[in-house]
């Protein structure tokens, strides 16, 4: 056995144990559940370790074969899986919960699904399941590629995808059970946060390991927005979720921040996790995926740097604009909206760079379905960057916050830009991955016009709620009262509630095309002739 | 002179250690420069008389919002705007989450914002409420939360979370947690003998009992409890703006 091996199972053994301690000494049978589900966990993992260890050939798998990279694709083949499964299961809690509040009886009274306890499963469904998972196969078959060297590592990217997903599990099951830090996006707690510090940090190392090993002289600039995205998310994390534990049997923990400088941290996390997490990790799909399917190098080297460094310096400043007309200080305020209005050159820098990376090549949007979904995905990126520096200025905040009209201007970030770009990286990937031609385009074709009219309805109704809602708690009466009662402004909300489920459900719809043809193309009814993949080293 | 400047950036793109250290410095600056001043700068947060740590009760209530996500849909924070100081109250002031670990303020509203809401409506009403929402506001979008009266609060270990607020700043004494459990009694009982010595420990601290029934302790009657102190503590009819401008 490896050193990695057998210290990977005893340390696995040891959390085991000590799992079992806590789950039979825990405060509450909600907790003791968790602690249950680290030791199955754990045990599960030992085994898997043992038994392969009894599997697999003597040597370890080489670096190379016949000189050319032999690349590590299993654990990315699991991760693109998985991104599909949990895109699907996370869109179908949004479309509940976006109709629980058209339909308020169907919280059905119930604890479990009340929409309290299904909003953060959903937001982090889609944010950290769907969108984490894409991030994790495409940055390792990224910098695989780039670097054109194997993953650095033999358990550990294992050890990232599997315990990135238990992780998962853990944060969706606690909000169902009512367990939650209340931080809005850093929802779960002290020990769900600890596990994930573990294996960010194990991720990290295997990203630099094997840009360390790379055969090529410069680091591509994929990876530098991967490498940020990582660092980053690892600082904000860190810093957001600061609490001390009521006890070791306790899921319970207070948060280390209070008040307003709380207020300002979680900010500064919120905003740079839609930053960071939700921007400069895709922005990294965008400097591989689109050069590669256009088959075209990158429109400008220089605009590239440009905005790699301004994107990255100026995104952390913007957290405040969450906080305009609050107990936050006025100099904090005008900071993170005077920054939030830079924010948008380097931000359209990026979009720029996408789109014309297309010169000579635009005529592949009317043959490439999956070309064109990236594409619009930019293009929905210029979009909600432009929307975003326009939000934070104070007086249109003044309207804007605290309404739908953030909740539209979110998902046409989240459906349009994020979405659509991960759609097209898994239509490029399981081709590559598993070596077939992908199983429909024509499929492809629907998902894209059928997401996009789900998109464009999403956003509108999201518009016309968020700014009436707005308009209306604003309203004064000829005799200086003021004209609405709060809930006359909720009961307006109920049309758009009932389109805005509308356009959620197409959007999951073309979810629900693409895993059809993702499991087609994976199995096929009748035998294909593989394609010629790409070469090793390409 | 350019051509020369691009390929400095050579060195960040051939060593990945130095281009880590440069993301790192990049991204430390605006955070440092937003966060870390709020943590010494007086003004940050003003002086305002009345602000005391939640009763064990009130806590316990609180860990209930926090537990059902009652934050993705009330905000705690009255913005300085003209319409929302005449329908919720006063703008909240900082100091009145200086003990709030981790705050309140929420950032939508699927419902009215909860700040003052503090002895606006009776135990009766929020009894009705949350056992039905509708029953009382016709066309409210809110669930109905009915197991908060049927499930006993569990407060066995609250004088364990007041231990680990004081370590975080929050001014609990030791009498205050010797008498945590006895303070959950005695806040949620009606009449009860020690209610002077809990509102002498919790200034303006409400004892009676909330949910209506006198037989448990439920959720309900921490949540309530914790509802119905919420922007209580500070007098503004004593509280000096012009003496806070900031």
């Amino acid at each position: 056995m490896t050193l990695g091996e057998g210290g990977l199972a005893a340390a696995l053994t040891v959390l085991a144990f000590v799992s079992i301690v806590i789950a039979a000494k825990a405060y509450t049978p909600e907790y003791a559940f968790h602690a249950y589900l680290f030791a199955a966990a754990s045990v599960a993992a030992v085994f898997a370790i043992v038994n392969r260890y009894f599997e697999r050939s003597a040597e370890a798998p080489p670096l190379e074969i016949d000189g050319k990279p032999n690349y590590n694709m299993g654990p990315i083949k699991l991760a693109t899986l998985l991104a599909v499964f949990w895109g699907i299961a996370g869109m179908t809690v949004g479309l509940w919960i976006a109709l629980e509040l058209a339909y308020p009886a169907l919280n059905f009274d119930l604890s479990y699904i009340s929409f309290g306890r299904l909003r953060p499963l959903h937001t982090s469904a889609v944010i950290f399941a769907f969108g984490g998972n894409v991030l994790l196969a495409t940055s390792l078959y990224v910098v695989q590629r780039t670097c054109r060297a194997r993953l650095v590592g033999d358990l550990a990217p294992w050890f990232v995808i599997l315990g990135y997903n238990f992780f998962i599990v853990i944060a969706g099951t606690g909000y169902l059970l009512g367990i939650t830090q209340s931080k809005e996006y850093a929802e779960p707690e002290w020990y769900a946060d600890l596990w994930l510090t573990i294996v960010w940090v194990v991720y990290l190392l295997i990203y630099l390991g094997t840009i360390m090993r790379r055969k090529e002289p410069h680091i591509y600039v994929a990876n530098w927005f991967y490498l940020a995205f990582i660092l980053t998310i690892a600082v904000l994390h860190v810093g957001n979720n600061a609490a001390v534990p009521v006890s070791l049997f306790s899921s319970k923990s207070y948060i280390v921040w209070a008040g307003v400088q709380d207020a300002m941290v979680q900010w500064w996390y919120g905003h740079n996790a839609v930053g960071f997490f939700l921007t400069a990790g895709f922005l990294g799909i965008v400097y591989y995926f689109i050069p590669k399917r256009a088959e075209r190098p990158v429109y400008s080297y220089r605009l590239s740097i440009i905005h790699f460094w301004a994107l990255i310096f100026l995104y952390i400043w913007a957290g405040p604009h969450h906080l305009h007309y609050t107990a936050l200080p006025d100099w904090t305020q005008t900071l993170g909206m005077t920054f939030s209005i830079m924010l948008w050159m380097p931000s359209w820098g990026g979009m720029i760079n996408g789109l014309m990376t297309l010169s000579g090549a635009w005529d592949k949007l009317r043959t490439d379905p999956v070309l064109r979904m990236m594409v619009l995905a930019v293009a929905f990126y210029g979009m909600a960057t432009f929307e975003g520096p326009v939000m934070s200025v104070r007086d249109v905040n003044s309207l804007s916050h605290y309404t739908d009209w953030t909740i539209g201007h979110v998902h046409s970030g989240a459906l349009g830009w994020v979405g659509f770009i991960s759609f097209g990286a898994i239509y490029c990937l399981v081709p590559w991955l598993w070596n077939r031609p992908l199983y429909s385009l024509r499929l492809v074709s629907w998902h894209f016009w059928i997401a996009t009219i789900g998109i464009v309805v999403y956003i509108t109704s999201m518009w016309v709620s968020g700014i009436l809602q707005g308009l209306m708690w604003r309203s004064y009466t000829n005799l200086g009262f003021l004209e609405y009662s709060f809930i006359e402004s909720v009961q307006a909300m109920h049309p758009f509630y009932v389109i805005r489920a509308l356009g959620g459900s197409l959007f999951l719809l073309g979810a629900l095309i693409m895993a059809f043809n993702v499991w087609r193309t994976i199995y096929p009814r009748a035998a294909v002739v593989p394609v010629a993949g790409l070469a090793p080293a390409e | 002179m350019s051509t020369s400047l691009w390929q400095k950036h050579w060195i960040l793109e051939r060593n990945s250690i130095l281009l880590l250290i440069g993301i790192l410095v990049v991204i430390a600056i605006g955070g440092l420069v937003e966060v870390v001043p709020l943590f010494y700068l007086k003004s940050t947060i003003e002086t305002a008389d009345g602000m005391r740590p939640y009763t064990p009760l009130e806590l316990a209530g609180r860990n209930i919002y926090v537990s059902e996500g009652c934050y993705l849909c009330h905000s705690q924070m009255i913005r300085a705007l003209r319409d929302e100081v005449e329908r919720y109250g006063h703008y909240s002031l900082a100091a009145e989450s200086e003990y709030d670990h981790p705050f309140q303020w929420g950032s939508k509203r699927n419902g009215p914002d909860l700040a003052r809401v503090g002895g606006k409506y009776s135990d009766d009403w929020h009894r009705d409420h949350l056992n039905n929402p509708r029953a009382v506001v016709a066309g409210s979008i809110m669930p109905s939360y009915p197991w908060l009266f049927t499930t006993d609060l569990d407060y066995a270990h609250i004088a364990e979370d007041m231990k680990v607020q004081s370590l975080l700043g929050v001014p609990y004494t030791d009498e205050m947690i010797a008498n945590a459990l006895a303070d959950v009694r005695t806040q949620a009982t009606i009449d009860a003998p020690d209610a002077a010595a809990l509102a002498r420990r919790y200034p303006k601290a409400q004892a009676r009992d909330f949910d209506g029934d006198p037989t448990r302790i439920t959720q309900a009657d921490a949540l309530i409890a914790y509802l119905q102190m919420l922007g209580t503590l500070v007098d503004f009819k004593l509280y000096d703006d012009k003496a806070n401008i900031r």
